[in-house]
């Protein structure tokens, strides 16, 4: 086992383990900021895959973004929640969590037999494939050339809808007498 | 050289908490996480097979337009949640149930 299993595998169980955590913690705060730490081991996880232009968007986009926007939201909507957070303590696994646990793992039993059946590393484009990024390759010129020439479409797309989405969260955001 | 079934299967245990979270959260903050959940499992579904397309860095990119589209629907639905959170008064998608005033 050497050094780079060591630490792909001890990233994977900081992602799954913090998961579970934001789910299975009461307290809304301490949950938002374990998904923090989700997000940054999930960055991780796609160093290992050789898409570091991808981990680095994901740390700027998601955690430094997202993140500071949904704390934002968690301190305007949550004033309720944050009083009574000591009255929920008592019922950790209530009666009405029990058919999402279920469908949640029948979902994985599925998910799981697929992968095993399926076998991904015996596929004959992964075994002999001639495009497989290397270590040393420099995946941010061939996004970049990529992205300029033949996915300009979905580029431009992408942009044109993420503007119309911030103006209209900014409008629907703003304090109005009538909505 | 990380097998790929292993990032399937991390990939697969992070959609199931996501649905798990989705399904049986009172809060829609917490449902909203659970979906940013299963975007970032299927994101890390394409980053691991993209590593196989070099010449056009398909799963690379459709990564990054994916997460573009998350950034996007976490900021609308963050409004509508703070708008739904003045008219009730709550979170709780349990309660909201009339679209009407």
């Amino acid at each position: 086992m050497n050094i780079e299993q060591i630490v792909f595998y001890f990233f994977a169980a900081s992602v799954l383990l913090s998961a579970f955590m934001v789910v299975f913690i009461k307290n809304m705060v301490r949950s938002i900021f374990l998904f923090f730490v989700t997000l940054f081991s999930m960055a991780g996880l796609f160093v290992f895959a050789l898409a570091d232009f991808i981990a680095v968007t994901q740390l700027i986009v998601y955690v430094g973004g997202m993140l500071v926007l949904m704390i934002f939201a968690f301190l305007l909507s949550s004033k309720t929640i944050l009083n009574k957070s000591e009255v929920k303590e008592s019922n950790l696994l209530g009666l009405h969590h029990i058919p999402g646990l279920f469908i949640a793992l029948l979902f994985f039993l599925i998910l799981f037999i697929t992968i095993y059946q399926a076998n991904p590393d015996q596929l004959s484009w992964v075994n002999n494939s001639e495009n497989v990024i290397q270590v040393n390759d420099n995946t941010i010129h061939f996004i970049g050339v990529n992205l300029m020439t033949r996915y300009l479409i979905p580029f431009e797309i992408i942009s044109v809808l993420l503007m119309m989405a911030l103006i209209g969260a900014s409008h629907l955001a703003r304090r109005e007498k009538k909505i | 050289m990380i097998p790929l079934a292993h990032f399937m299967l991390i990939s697969a245990a992070l959609f199931c908490i996501g649905l798990y979270a989705v399904l049986s959260k009172r809060n829609a903050i917490m449902i909203l996480i659970g979906i940013e959940f299963m975007l970032n499992a299927a994101i890390l579904n394409f980053v691991a097979f993209g590593k196989y397309d070099k010449l056009h860095m398909g799963g690379q990119l459709f990564a990054l337009f994916a997460i573009v589209l998350a950034a996007a629907a976490v900021a609308v639905s963050l409004a509508i949640i703070l708008n739904v959170y003045t008219y009730y008064k709550n979170i709780d998608p349990t309660v909201i149930d009339q679209l009407r005033d």
